[in-house]
């Protein structure tokens, strides 16, 4: 039960009813939250927009309508939209690096594969010497293949 | 701006459009959408006080900002802007792990490198196991005979690949 008038209400210098859709939401205690978006949507259009979600996801939408006010009173140009500009930026250049380090990964890989693959041509080389050998000292058996 | 036709603001708020219209530069006639969209959300006294606040110079990237956030907000009534960076933080979030695992793989294959490339000296200093006589014997023996069973079977392979692709694969 909140006793006395709500930061809406003390702001707009009225009586705060019963039903006031904004004393959830806007208690006394922090008249700064109304403050900025009385500033930034006025009174009346935050009051229209939290009619228009369900009561479940008031809260939600007085606390986002709060920080984007709070952000374009920070930042008068951009205002969130400049933190989103912002994040873009982080994750094309977070993505650019990754794909650099994962095509460096592969590049060590390859190289691996490749350095593991050089002791097979020595056996192969081996085994012609061996043949070689073998036919010398048998030319009648190799002599059955040819 | 200004002139014969009003500009979108005025257009909307059924008012003449004068040449001084703070609006007009920013909402032309033929985007009536946009000043409709900020004066839902913002309200046009209020969009009007933010741009008087701001340099004029500066005044048509705010312009974009507000009809954008006011976009935003009415495709989500709930958390607008603020839904966006919630999601956009996860994505930066994941993207900086994924980035440390592929920096830790990386260093770990680099080190694998060294270690292969300048193996521990200590291996390097351990002295050869001492044998006897007998036991060099049966050494050499053991060796000669891995030896020829192992040629044997590498010819017998070889063998096997001739008669198999009609020509000597080693060379």
């Amino acid at each position: 039960m909140i006793s006395g008038r709500c930061a809406a209400c003390k702001n707009q210098r009225r009586k705060c009813p019963s039903n006031c859709i904004f004393s959830p939401y806007f208690p006394a205690n922090d008249p700064q939250k109304f403050a900025c978006v009385h500033k930034i949507y006025g009174g009346s259009n935050v009051g229209r927009m939290l009619q228009g979600v369900p009561t479940y996801l008031r809260e939600q939408a007085a606390n986002a309508l709060y920080l984007e006010a709070k952000w374009r009173i920070d930042d008068p140009i951009y205002g969130c939209v400049g933190i989103i500009s912002s994040f873009y930026e982080q994750i094309q250049n977070a993505e650019i690096e990754l794909a650099k380090i994962q095509t460096q990964v592969a590049f060590y890989k390859l190289q691996t594969q490749h350095v593991e693959a050089e002791p097979n041509l020595e056996v192969l080389q081996s085994q012609s010497i061996n043949m070689e050998q073998f036919e010398s000292d048998n030319p009648t058996i190799t002599s059955w293949f040819n | 701006m200004g002139g014969n036709s009003p500009c979108a603001s005025c257009k909307l708020l059924r008012r003449r459009c004068t040449k001084d219209c703070a609006f007009a530069p920013y909402f032309p006639a033929d985007e009536p959408h946009k000043f409709a969209i900020v004066h839902k959300v913002f309200g046009a006294s209020n969009v009007s006080k933010m741009l008087q606040e701001l340099p004029v110079e500066q005044r048509a990237d705010a312009v974009s900002s507000l009809v954008y956030e006011a976009n935003a907000r009415v495709r989500d009534p709930v958390y607008g802007c603020v839904g966006a960076i919630s999601y956009l933080q996860n994505q930066v979030s994941e993207l900086q792990m994924q980035l440390a695992v592929a920096q830790a793989e990386i260093l770990c294959i680099q080190m694998q490198q060294q270690v292969e490339e300048d193996p521990p000296v200590m291996m390097m200093m351990m002295p050869p196991p001492q044998l006897s006589n007998e036991n060099e014997l049966s050494h050499h023996h053991y060796f000669t005979t891995f030896g020829s069973s192992s040629t044997n079977n590498v010819i017998h392979d070889s063998f096997k690949r001739q008669n198999v692709f009609g020509h000597d694969m080693v060379s």
